[in-house]
């Protein structure tokens, strides 16, 4: 059977799962992905137009609890394990600028 | 206490060149012997009668950690000063004439995939590779709350996501009964550290078998519970509609006693189950007489089975029937297309949850002018190829123009597989199956080979997918040495008949072998 991916696939979804793949990595995955889709495939041939799809295996509708105020994590501790922190905040590189 | 920053966070093999240089005495060396290789059960026995002291039993299986642990590699960090202040509050407790919970001094190894407070939480990932969770999961909070002793985090294919615990982003873990092999995944490390007797107990995750496989290939028992019933809350998240943590033990009879130690509704978790659980472990004796088996062919036939596993599913099928047991087979055809549905499922679930490692808020940061190439970098730096791959599955499967015919329809085949267990359990009360096609495989044998890797999981996957209850039980040895495992499933909620019918094919197997790992036979 002929490889579902293409390498340009590989690279499109690459940039919408925001990774950075190396020139080695497009070519392996061009062929890995290809052959797990393809027994995964196996799927698409079952005739499944009357059956519901399972999002959930154990149902619970409507999780509901009491609008209580509770502490919530110290903002101390949680900025202390990030990578960059300022002024009680999230440190990040330019947001707003050209598409890298 | 001062001892705390030094020690905890190294691993095994590290702290035992610490201590053979003199540098630090880890552990009193003074150990009354025998405190290694009991069952939880009695280990809590002996601390509540005060014959022996929390301090002690935590220090026996330290020892023993230390000594062998460098050949296992099953811990990625061994955390003494952490487990001594739990010991002494135990200890504390007793002398001030407390009640000790069913736990007390008991100590348990806990996957790299539930955060702890006080220990780093890495998910065998170096992208989050010294993170400390500012909270406990609910699991380990409710064992620590039992008096458990948590000695150290164990090993695990990164996220969760393997067979082998190959894909560690740290180092690969070994099986104790032959350290050429593999320990199975993706809870490898906390298998292999059962079946060492580092402790007699650990948890786990199962979100396609990642308990089940590892027990069985480890020679020791392993429970995936009903989707729900264990808290997610605090175990990093992999596949949300599949994952669900559950107990490694020695005897089926600890393997109930952790269960009801951390089961039960959890309100930080909203798909936790609301009714609370029936008693197990009060009930583990009262035998299979009359309970209807039913051996699942497409699982027991599955290609690629190894004739010694097959057998152990047949003698698992005549101890159930000695046993007073009806058994039949049963055939639940859709299983076959379990491992596809699965390896779509479980991808697109996790290509969402490990959004979130985008460099912000904690782990890896690699440098970048602005932050969209700075999120792509840090991704491409931190996690490693297996979870690439799965990230690159399931966006591909959640992507305009794919949905439908791929996460859709696996989807859906997830409803015919629900139905075929339904239509099955309306004739029998428990089914049995192989858990692995195989015995432990060797490092690097399938590492090159993803859909290999991935078949490792066939006779798992359904219980995942529907939600229910599974456990694999020591069956015996084959002709390398290796254990096998036989898997009892029931439907969910099922765990009371799932675990009389397991402490039933226990007695019958009477599996006692255990891995020598450089003492004398």
């Amino acid at each position: 059977m002929s490889n579902p991916l293409t390498r340009a696939d590989v690279e499109h979804v690459a940039r919408l799962a925001r990774l950075a793949l190396s020139e080695a990595e497009i070519e392996q995955f061009t062929v890995q992905l290809g052959a797990i889709l393809e027994h995964a495939a196996r799927v698409a041939a079952l005739d499944t137009h009357d059956v519901p799809p399972t999002s959930h295996p154990i149902p619970l509708a409507n999780v509901l609890r009491t609008d209580s105020p509770l502490p919530c994590l110290d903002r101390d501790v949680v900025l202390s394990m990030a990578p960059a922190a300022e002024d009680g905040r999230f440190r990040v590189p330019r947001i707003l600028g050209e598409e890298a | 206490m001062s001892l705390g920053e030094e020690l905890t966070g190294r691993t095994a093999a590290d702290l035992a060149e610490l201590v053979r240089a003199g540098d630090v005495s880890a552990v009193s060396p003074s150990v009354a012997g025998g405190l290694v290789g009991r069952t939880a059960a009695e280990l809590a026995g002996l601390v509540r009668a005060g014959d022996v002291s929390a301090r002690e039993v935590t220090d026996a299986h330290l020892e023993r950690t230390l000594a062998l642990d460098g050949e296992v590699r099953s811990f990625l960090c061994v955390a003494p000063e952490v487990a001594w202040a739990a010991a002494a509050e135990i200890d504390a407790a007793r002398a001030r004439g407390d009640v000790l919970g069913p736990l007390a001094g008991v100590p348990v190894a806990v996957k790299d995939m539930f955060c702890t407070r006080d220990l780093p939480t890495t998910c065998g990932s170096r992208i989050l590779e010294g993170w400390r969770p500012p909270y406990d999961a609910t699991a380990v909070a409710r064992l620590r709350a039992a008096g458990a002793v948590v000695i150290g985090k164990t090993n695990l294919d990164e996220f969760a996501m393997g067979s082998s615990t190959e894909n560690s982003g740290f180092f690969t873990t070994a099986n104790p009964w032959d350290t050429t092999r593999v320990p199975g995944g993706s809870s490898g490390g906390s298998a292999a550290a059962v079946a060492a007797r580092f402790a007699p107990l650990a948890l786990g995750t199962d979100t396609g078998g990642s308990i089940r496989q590892p027990a069985a290939l480890c020679g020791v028992v392993g429970l995936r519970p009903t989707y729900g019933r264990v808290s997610r809350y605090g175990i990093v998240a992999y596949a949300s509609s599949l994952d669900q943590a559950g107990p490694f033990a020695t005897t089926v009879a600890d393997t109930a006693l952790l269960l009801e130690a951390m089961w039960g509704h959890d309100p930080c978790d909203s798909t936790s189950i609301p009714s609370e659980p029936e008693p197990v472990l009060a009930r583990l004796e009262e035998g299979v007489a009359g309970l209807r088996v039913g051996v699942v062919e497409e699982l027991t036939d599955v290609e690629g089975i190894q004739p010694a596993v097959r057998a152990a599913v047949d003698s698992a099928r005549n101890l159930f029937e000695k046993a007073g047991a009806e058994v039949d087979t049963v055939s639940v055809p859709s299983v076959e297309y379990g491992l596809s549905a699965y390896y779509i499922i479980a991808p697109a679930e996790a290509s969402s949850n490990l959004a979130r490692y985008d460099g912000v808020r904690y782990g890896l940061r690699a440098p970048a002018p602005e932050v969209a190439a700075m999120n792509a970098l840090t991704r491409e730096a931190g996690f490693g190829a297996e979870v690439k791959r799965r990230i690159m599955l399931g966006t591909y499967a959640l992507s305009a123009g794919y949905y439908d015919a791929y996460y859709g329809q696996a989807q859906r085949v997830r409803t015919l597989i629900i139905r075929d267990f339904a239509r099955a359990y309306e004739r029998f009360d428990v089914l049995l199956a192989p858990t692995s096609p195989t015995t432990a495989f060797e490092l690097g044998a399938k590492t090159s080979d993803p859909l290999a890797m991935y078949l490792s999981d066939v006779c798992t996957i359904p219980t995942n997918l529907t939600g229910a209850c599974a456990i694999s039980v020591p069956a015996g040895l084959d002709a390398a040495g290796l254990p096998i495992g036989v898997q009892v499933l029931a439907p969910a909620l099922g765990e009371a008949v799932l675990l009389r019918a397991a402490r039933s094919l226990e007695a019958g197997f009477a599996f006692t072998a255990r891995p020598t790992l450089g003492e004398a036979a």
